[in-house]
């Protein structure tokens, strides 16, 4: 690894350990997340992600390992880690009998901003994840949603080199959640690097450019979600086929390229092929003198990365 | 051990700050507050009743406003003795726990400050809230015994009044201290309450009665004692019981700052009393002599709930 790179990586952790009562919560991961990228934590409950991320924070000890946070440790120097780092917890609280410009002036004040400058950039992020109309209303008044927007323009307001956002959609409508992963896009675009942390994989999937799967204290797959396709669907391209017509499931196994098809019924095959075929397909089936309805070439889904993952061997470790 | 770095007083202000805005303004500070209040009034009102008679003879006459208790009310003195905690543990019951149930802690928490300061920031603002309603009050009462009397408080009384503001912090700090505690080790806020206002009662009300039980305990009756009374070594020893209780060594501290003629807090022997004149006040500074050793107490007290309070919260947890 050169000098650049390391100065690019906003966390580095190895070996990172953490035992409650003797049984390991977090057991000996290794992280990297890069400045300006978005990385997710994922994982069911309970598989150590909360407690990662509070180590990140130096909220709790680590029983092993070593942590760089924004370049510094956060157990020695744990305050230059929280002046680098914005953090919106698992359903984020706020003080109800204030407004939420006062809540926001507390944590202003706390992080060590000035009294103008905290002013500024305090109405620059309401203004950003469009509370600026509501800002003056008492934060009992909000709904969830919005109270998670206060939460990530806190973190804005920061202007952190890392944002970590832990399950930041749970709880949310379709339309908030939407709206709540468009706003941490913004935080990409202005070079932060934001760790998500969730459970829900097909949300995260649209946002996460590198992600690391949780399981039992472990980190078990990383990568990008094509990588962890590769991994552990085996790679390949996969098509969905609608197709009627004499003997097809011969007929597309024979086609060139074509690594294993699988019928799914009701005139519905999906295929697993070494690169794109759906030209050569659809070819194939006319020319056969079948009817196609529909050609479709399947992304691979965190969902189906996961629970094959699950599924498999791997998941009784 | 690695040493943390940066103050452990960042943010402190901040947190005093705030709280102490919230304190001020929160509608369980504006009954505690009336409750002080209302009560503090009666008992002065009562005690100027009986105290017009007297307007002439008496040299401390401002003192008495504190100490006359009049059936059936007690005295002001007596009054502050309950209200003082009440008033603390409302401060300090859900100070740290009321953070973890409204999910601020771990937000507060991710900002460059230590839990020192918040722990700290709640705890100075607490004891600057007590502050305020104590100062007021003594403010009212100087001021009804001006109206009510129409004689000044002499130099002496304004200084004993000074005194009497400091032990009677000294003391709300303790409860508050303890309240602190209470809400760093009980999650829930109700429990947090009723283990301080339990402790307050067993403090206040059964202590008392404990301590001369375990001293009749130890020190059974005979036949002697029947006629001798109570040995000198029973005395003391229930005496120090008493004592382990903090309203023992309020009500000690504020007999001897608020009635100048108080000369031994303790037993005293005939001899010792030889050539004294009784009655006649002591000066100031003998009269803080005397009390030194409880007020000294109460400022330990404080030291050592608070300190429990933060090892307790330091080893605490952050998520929930």
């Amino acid at each position: 690894m050169s000098e650049l790179d390391r100065n690019a990586d906003v966390v580095v952790a190895r070996g990172l350990t953490k035992r409650y009562a003797g049984v390991a919560a977090v057991d000996g991961i290794d992280l990297t997340v890069r400045r300006g990228e978005i990385f997710g934590l994922l994982g069911p409950n309970g598989a150590g992600k909360t407690t990662t991320i509070l180590m990140l924070l130096g909220l709790t000890e680590s029983n092993g390992g070593t942590i760089q946070v924004a370049g510094a440790d956060p157990m020695r120097d744990p305050l230059e880690v929280k002046r680098h780092v914005g953090y919106l917890p698992d359903a984020v609280g706020f003080y109800d009998n204030l407004t939420a410009r006062r809540n926001l002036r507390y944590t202003a004040r706390l992080s060590g901003l000035s009294r103008d400058e905290a002013e500024t950039r305090i109405s620059d992020a309401l203004a950003r994840v469009r509370l600026a109309d509501v800002a003056d209303n008492q934060v009992a008044t909000y709904s969830r949603g919005m109270r998670q927007r206060l939460g990530l323009a806190e973190v804005m307001m920061k202007r952190a080199e890392l944002a970590i956002l832990d399950e930041p959609t749970s709880g949310l409508d379709p339309q908030a959640t939407f709206e709540l992963l468009d706003m941490i896009r913004g935080l990409k675009a202005d070079n932060i690097a934001v760790l998500i942390s969730s459970h829900l994989l097909d949300r995260v999937q649209a946002v996460c450019d590198r992600v690391a799967l949780f399981s039992h204290g472990k980190v078990v797959l990383e990568g990008t979600v094509g990588e962890l396709a590769r991994q552990v669907l085996g790679g390949g391209y996969a098509v969905e086929i609608e197709a009627t017509g004499p003997n097809l499931p011969t007929l597309l196994a024979g086609i060139p390229g074509v690594q294993r098809v699988t019928d799914s019924g009701d005139g519905k095959f999906q295929l697993v092929a070494a690169r794109d075929i759906r030209a050569e397909l659809g070819k194939a089936i006319i020319g056969a003198g079948g009817s196609l309805m529909r050609l479709d070439h399947i992304e691979p889904s965190l969902d189906t990365i996961y629970r094959h993952y699950f599924e498999g061997d791997h998941g009784a470790a | 051990m690695a040493r943390r770095s940066g103050s452990v007083f960042t943010g402190c202000g901040t947190v005093f700050l705030k709280e102490l805005a919230d304190h001020l303004g929160s509608g369980r500070m504006r009954i505690l507050e009336w409750l002080v209040l209302l009560t503090g009034i009666g008992a002065v009102y009562t005690a100027i009743q009986d105290l017009k008679t007297t307007t002439s003879q008496d040299p401390f006459l401002f003192l008495r406003l504190f100490t006359n208790a009049h059936d059936p009310l007690p005295s002001f003195m007596a009054v502050l003795g309950f209200l003082i905690p009440l008033v603390a543990i409302g401060l300090g019951f859900d100070a740290v726990n009321g953070e973890f149930n409204r999910r601020t802690m771990s937000r507060i928490l991710a900002q460059p400050v230590y839990r020192d300061a918040l722990l700290m920031g709640k705890f100075f603002a607490g004891l600057a809230t007590l502050a305020v309603a104590l100062v007021s009050l003594w403010l009212l009462i100087i001021g009804l015994g001006l109206i009510m009397l129409g004689v000044p408080p002499s130099g002496e009384e304004v200084m004993r009044g000074g005194a009497f503001l400091v032990v009677s912090l000294a003391y709300g700090g303790l409860w508050l201290a303890l309240a602190m505690l209470c809400s760093v080790i009980f999650r829930a806020p109700a429990t947090s309450a009723l283990s301080a206002l339990g402790l307050w009662l067993l403090m206040s009300v059964l202590w008392p009665l404990l301590s001369r039980f375990l001293t009749e305990a130890i020190f059974p009756t005979t036949q002697l004692t029947l006629l001798t009374g109570p040995s000198y070594n029973q005395i003391v020893f229930q005496q120090m019981l008493a004592r382990l209780s903090p309203n023992t060594l309020f009500a000690e501290s504020l007999l001897g700052i608020l009635d100048p003629s108080t000369r031994a807090l303790g037993p005293v022997f005939m001899t010792q009393l030889e050539g004294a004149v009784m009655g006649n006040p002591l000066p100031l500074g003998q009269s803080l002599l005397l009390i030194w050793p409880q007020v000294t107490g109460l400022i330990a007290g404080v030291i050592v709930m608070f300190v429990a309070a933060y090892i307790v919260f330091q080893r605490q947890e952050v998520r929930a």
